[in-house]
């Protein structure tokens, strides 16, 4: 028996040319199942809740204010709030989904061999990269709508001296290693936990992967949650506009 | 030595080489957190999340090097 360790997802089965892959497929599962849930929620909305309901309300709660502590305003936090818990939720259930007993059990034949149908999807690195890019590409919006383009623009290439220049360049590329560092950090800490859970599994099965587990648990949480803080730091970040600049603004 | 051999030699590499500097950071930030919980116990429930997100902002440098790792054993 050998390990069966690979860092492409599997293609389950194809729709014409197009290949569906398990990361996918968990992924379309773990939306639907969200939105079943707190649709059902959102329908049965009453002014006494039940305690599922509390639970949910608490938990909108407890995550608005902490993001409006992040954030410290209330209208930006309310702008903010959708997509920072959206992204949070997703990568939160796709984590945990992993861990429901038996799922690993469910496989499909194609005619490639037997496929696992559900995958770890923040195993693979092409669903991260997407949730990246969606976060990614929104700071650079939010720069601008803050800035001007010209403001913006003005932030990279910078003239008024050799240090300002190379300094601004300097931010270009810290432009570019976010893209890297959010992505790598969601994705390597939940490939690791897998190919950590399938190493001591085959080490020593049954007992000894138990506390490998509890981390990896935790690593679901806390990544989930520093994926979406994350998000939101840098948003709120790029739509503060520096002293310096209002005292220059001020000068003029 | 054959090709495998340097394989896992430079996966071991990658992955110990560029675990010890976010180990010690990481180190650095519990202890100083603990320390901040320590002398003032009521800000523990303000201090917890950030002591999260800064491990996580300096374990970075070792999950490329994972990355890179695992990349190099299963890719």
């Amino acid at each position: 028996m050998g390990l069966n360790i690979s860092l492409a997802p599997e293609v389950i089965f194809h729709i014409g040319s197009f290949p569906i892959t398990n990361a996918f497929f968990v992924s379309i599962f773990v939306t639907v199942i969200v939105l079943a849930v707190f649709l059902l929620i959102a329908n049965r909305f009453q002014t006494v809740p039940t305690r599922f309901q509390a639970l949910v309300e608490i938990l909108f709660e407890e995550a608005f204010d902490f993001v409006e502590s992040i954030i410290g305003n209330r209208e930006k936090a309310k702008r903010i709030f959708p997509l920072v818990f959206t992204m949070f939720i997703f990568i939160l259930f796709a984590n945990l989904l992993t861990y429901i007993p038996g799922q690993a059990a469910v496989t499909l034949k194609t005619e490639e061999g037997v496929m696992p149908l559900f995958r770890a999807a923040m195993a693979d690195y092409g669903v991260v990269f997407m949730m990246t890019m969606v976060s990614v590409i929104l700071m650079q919006i939010v720069a601008i709508a803050v800035h001007g383009p010209f403001g913006y623009l003005g932030k990279f290439f910078n003239f008024k001296g050799p240090l300002d220049f190379f300094l601004g360049l300097m931010d270009i590329v810290g432009e570019i290693a976010k893209i890297v560092s959010l992505s790598f950090r969601l994705f390597g800490n939940i490939f690791a936990g897998e190919v950590l859970g399938a190493v001591m599994l085959f080490l020593a099965p049954y007992f000894i992967p138990l506390p490998f587990m509890f981390l990896g648990l935790l690593t679901a949480f806390v990544q989930a949650f520093v994926f979406s803080v994350l998000t939101l730091v840098f948003i709120s970040m790029a739509s503060t506009i520096e002293e310096d600049e209002l005292v220059e603004e001020a000068s003029i | 030595m054959e090709a495998e051999v340097y394989k896992y030699l430079a996966a071991g590499l990658a992955i110990g080489l560029g675990a010890i500097g976010s180990a010690i950071g990481e180190g650095m930030i519990g202890s100083k957190a603990l320390e901040a919980i320590g002398r003032n116990p009521e800000t523990s429930g303000k201090i917890t999340p950030l002591m999260f997100v800064a491990m996580a902002v300096t374990e970075s440098t070792a999950i490329y090097a994972l990355v890179v790792a695992l990349i190099i054993l299963f890719g």
